[in-house]
């Protein structure tokens, strides 16, 4: 599905939460929207799944005037920074929700829908778990079901909010390079939210930097790295270098990439 | 929860073993005293003359009368302010608002506000003197001193118990499982049966509980706009006190042994509930 922000603000009270912003995000990509705690992120990818409404712009999908359509009509699967998995109901229950939520008309029948429950318990490798609750699973199996729940429905897109915030570094380069399969797999435009500079330039495709409610950059990892466009963009993917191993205080870790990789 | 925070802290916290029997047995001791002990001499003193004489005195078509008022005042409150009470806390625990503050405040005045107080509020609005006493009486329509004013009466003192037990409770649970079954193509109605509904059954059913207790005991707003025409406007508590000041003693107990009984059932329905979906009260509780 081809999403296209076109002059988005949104205000909150009054204060603006997002000046207005554009973007488009072709069909099929992996979309990164990255930038610290109160830049707008969070608001733009909710106004996206239509959870919030803007107070100005238009959202366009596949070309077509979807600002006003309800969230239910959007065909967006969400995935919270919570989870928010059902408490009250197990794995299978989770995952079936949105299936059986339907019109009776559109709903599929039980087997079938115990099927693709069973093929998404597969596809995100916990097939064991389907009779667990919520409150009896690790942060890392949580944050897969609530993905599994999400691709249920078959949306158009796929909308995640700080899907890795929660979990230790471990859990989330094995959950990263899950998702990276899951789309690459299956092909679904995907746009996720994160503040951590390293995992938006080296999950996504392309880029937007957001900072104060504005959109600074929007680009491939490539050129985001390389040709930062303004002070904030630079200040902030500066962070994200490899970090040059401290020698001033003993041994130290170069804990970049993940290979904890011990210099003298 | 508290489960867990106990069984945390016990490790933590530890007394001698005398001191820890001797706290338990002064707990228990003055519960009994203070909670059981007057409940034991109603029911003591309604048998006095065997049970016949107290079956016979509820048995009397004034006291049928009341308790069909009773009931039947409970079976209309009750549902009303448990949807009003729902309705009240999802607003509050789901939407910034302005004001807000002030309607949550609001729910408290009923437990603030003397229920003597209430009730001559009822009469100053609705009595034949009051604000709407002209428009009433031309549309001859009877408020206070009638079964539309102990309604009222029984509507105000126990709006804030189902309300006040939902807020804490839906507040905690923020909206995210809401906007995620609306993500999922949940209608909303759909959303509330299956994801609201079940995440606040319990703290429902207690506030639904209290309520209904509270419904059934209520005597001093009901007191100032019932009239007391037996028969008529007296409830089960109204009742009680006409008897017990008629010095009808053995009907008054027998009538408060009543009233205590229902209460009791009430509670111990709350209780087989808890303990017959124990454990998937604590699996749900929290996440």
């Amino acid at each position: 599905m081809h999403i296209e922000i076109d002059e988005i603000a949104k205000n909150f009270r009054g204060t603006a939460a997002l000046h207005p912003v554009s973007l488009a995000i072709p069909s099929g990509a992996m979309v990164s929207l990255l930038g610290p705690s109160g830049s707008g992120k969070t608001t733009l990818l909710r106004i996206i799944a239509g959870l919030e409404q803007p107070s100005s712009g238009r959202l366009l999908l596949d070309g077509r005037d979807a600002t006003g359509v309800p969230v239910r009509k959007r065909r967006a699967g969400f995935v919270f920074q919570s989870y928010a998995l059902f408490r009250h109901m197990t794995v299978f229950e989770n995952i079936a929700y949105g299936l059986r939520a339907r019109p009776r008309r559109r709903r599929p029948a039980e087997s079938e829908i115990a099927r693709r429950v069973g093929h998404l318990l597969e596809l995100i490798r916990l097939p064991q778990i389907a009779g667990r609750f919520p409150s009896q699973l690790s942060g890392g199996q949580r944050q897969r079901v609530a993905l599994a729940r999400a691709l249920a429905t078959e949306p158009g897109m796929l909308l995640l909010d700080e899907p890795f915030g929660a979990l230790d570094a471990q859990v989330r380069r094995e959950l990263r390079q899950g998702l990276r399969d899951i789309h690459d797999e299956t092909g679904l435009t995907t746009v996720f939210v994160t503040h951590d500079q390293e995992e938006a330039l080296t999950l996504a495709d392309r880029v937007a930097v957001m900072s104060m409610g504005r959109i600074e950059q929007a680009g491939t990892p490539e050129e985001i790295r390389h040709r930062p466009a303004t002070q904030f963009v630079r200040d902030f993917i500066l962070d994200a270098q490899p970090a040059p191993a401290r020698i001033d205080s003993g041994p130290a870790f170069a804990e970049k990439d993940g290979a904890g990789l011990l210099r003298p | 929860m508290s489960g867990s925070a106990l069984a945390s802290a016990s490790a933590a916290i530890t007394e001698p073993r005398p001191w820890r029997l001797l706290l338990t047995l002064s707990a228990v001791a003055l519960a009994a005293l203070l909670l059981l002990a007057p409940i034991a001499a109603v029911f003591a003193e309604a048998l006095r003359e065997g049970p016949l004489t107290a079956l016979r005195s509820l048995g009397a078509p004034d006291a049928v009368s009341a308790i069909l008022l009773t009931l039947g005042i409970a079976l209309v409150a009750v549902p009303v302010n448990a949807a009003a009470g729902i309705a009240a806390a999802w607003a509050i625990a789901k939407f910034d608002f302005r004001g807000k503050a002030a309607l949550v405040t609001l729910i408290d005045l009923p437990f603030s506000v003397s229920p003597v107080v209430a009730g001559l509020a009822l009469v100053l609005l609705y009595g034949a003197n009051g604000l709407f006493g002209g428009w009433l009486a031309a549309h001859e329509l009877k408020i206070v001193f009638a079964l539309p004013g102990i309604l009222l009466a029984t509507l105000f003192i126990t709006f804030p118990f189902v309300a006040r037990e939902l807020i804490p409770v839906m507040v905690e649970q923020g909206r995210a499982e809401e906007e995620a079954a609306l993500t999922l193509g949940a209608s909303g109605w759909h959303m509330f049966r299956t994801v609201t509904l079940p995440n606040i059954r319990w703290a429902l059913l207690y506030g639904v509980l209290l309520c209904n207790a509270r419904a059934m005991g209520e005597f001093g707003a009901v007191a100032v706009v019932s009239g007391k025409i037996r028969g008529q406007t007296t409830t089960m508590p109204i009742m009680i006190e006409m008897l017990y000041n008629e010095y009808l003693s053995v009907a008054a107990f027998s009538m408060a042994a009543l009233l205590a009984v229902l209460a009791l059932v009430t509670l111990a329905l709350k209780s087989l509930l808890e303990w017959r979906h124990a454990g998937l009260l604590a699996a749900t509780r929290r996440h």
